[in-house]
């Protein structure tokens, strides 16, 4: 009864860019998929995997990002999204073991679509700056939560997790690619 | 890339930039701790020191040390260019390349030799330098220094904290901070270009 007026107001400009950016890989559940596979499957297969993956994936998705804010379209992007999850996931279940340039291929190409979903949707009136640092450290923090996870892998019943969280990831993607097509 | 041509292109860039607009944070403790506030509150700024200051660590002592003091003076000398002779101006995407270089070769462990390491500092403290002193109001020489030093201290303590590391796992990670450092820097270029908001 007798507390004041609240007066609260929306963050603009340089913080929302940069929570927007942090917000924007986790608010969809295809983007936190891909990303977390990501750095599982890098876990399992350990070095140089571990690290050659959660390199390449930030910059190639930054020259997507680039892409999508210079306004060069990228057909399917959609599908992309849901493809990589899909395949992403499949990998971890198989536990792949490709060489690691066509590993880093396969992550980057993925990286490209979900770079350029992230740089043409930048909410009007923030810091286009500050939305990209976010998005980042966003993204590089999933990689690092997928790794942490993939640590399982030095026990047998934590490789068997493992691969189950990979048929989910899977599951996830093929979901995600019948709502594109649909 | 030779030290010559690190050189040349920072100064090319130097020369083709248009005006700039920018402005000075006021922190309420003088102008000396405006100029180191700017430093760290500039993105571009501060992911290019930390990126070179990865990078001179990754490439031990001897290259770490050929890093610091060229950074911190080119820094000055660009920032007192840029005071004196500010038409230059506009130089967001060429200081957005020179983070995504800095980060691309922290992300490679590019093992780069101290008078490259050198060069590199040389190039990116006057490019970066230049750009404080043309957009810094006023052009107080106290805040180019709070910059300068500003840039030092970074460079230094972030090339100290990585030479010491040993750790596999350790070195790892600093080489994924760099690709950080070059995809934020790939998005401010793709910002540039198309406009930022």
């Amino acid at each position: 009864m007798s507390a004041l007026a609240l007066l609260a107001h929306d963050e603009t400009g340089a913080a929302a860019g940069l929570l927007a950016g942090l917000r924007h890989p986790i608010s969809g559940a295809d983007h936190v998929l891909a990303m977390l596979a990501v750095g599982v499957w890098g876990a399992q297969l350990g070095a140089p995997y571990v690290w050659a993956l959660p390199v390449a994936f930030p910059m190639v998705m930054a020259l997507g990002g680039m892409l999508g804010l210079v306004g060069v379209a990228l057909p399917g992007v959609e599908l992309g999204i849901a493809l990589s999850a899909l395949v992403l996931g499949a990998l971890v279940v198989a536990e792949a073991r490709p060489p690691v340039w066509v590993a880093a291929g396969i992550v980057g190409l993925f990286a490209l679509f979900h770079g350029h979903a992230h740089g043409t949707e930048l909410p009007a009136g923030t810091s286009g700056v500050l939305y990209s640092v976010g998005f980042v450290v966003s993204t590089g923090t999933l990689h690092a939560l997928g790794i942490a996870l993939g640590l399982l892998h030095r026990f047998e019943r934590g490789r068997l997790v493992l691969r189950g969280a990979g048929a989910v990831v899977a599951a996830g993607g093929a979901y995600f690619l019948w709502e594109a097509l649909a | 890339m030779s030290a010559r041509r690190l050189v040349a292109a920072a100064l090319a860039a130097l020369l083709l930039a248009a005006p700039a607009s920018a402005h000075l944070v006021q922190t309420g403790f003088g102008a000396f701790y405006d100029g180191l506030a700017h430093l760290v509150l500039t993105p571009a700024d501060l992911l290019s020191v930390l990126g070179l200051g990865l990078l001179a660590g990754l490439c031990g002592k001897e290259t770490a040390r050929a890093t610091m003091f060229p950074l911190a003076l080119a820094w000055l000398a660009g920032c007192l260019v840029g005071a004196s002779f500010p038409a230059g101006g506009e130089l967001a995407a060429p200081c957005a390349l020179s983070v995504v270089l800095c980060g691309l070769l922290v992300a490679l462990r590019a093992p780069l030799a101290r008078r490259a390491a050198g060069a590199l500092a040389l190039a990116v403290g006057l490019l970066h330098g230049y750009a404080d002193g043309a957009t810094i109001r006023p052009p107080d020489a106290l805040t180019l220094a709070g910059a300068s030093l500003c840039a030092f201290v970074l460079v230094t303590l972030t090339a100290a904290f990585v030479v010491e590391l040993r750790e596999g796992a350790a070195r790892l990670a600093v080489r994924v901070a760099g690709s950080w450092i070059a995809a934020v820097g790939l998005l401010m270029l793709g910002w540039e270009l198309r406009g930022t908001p």
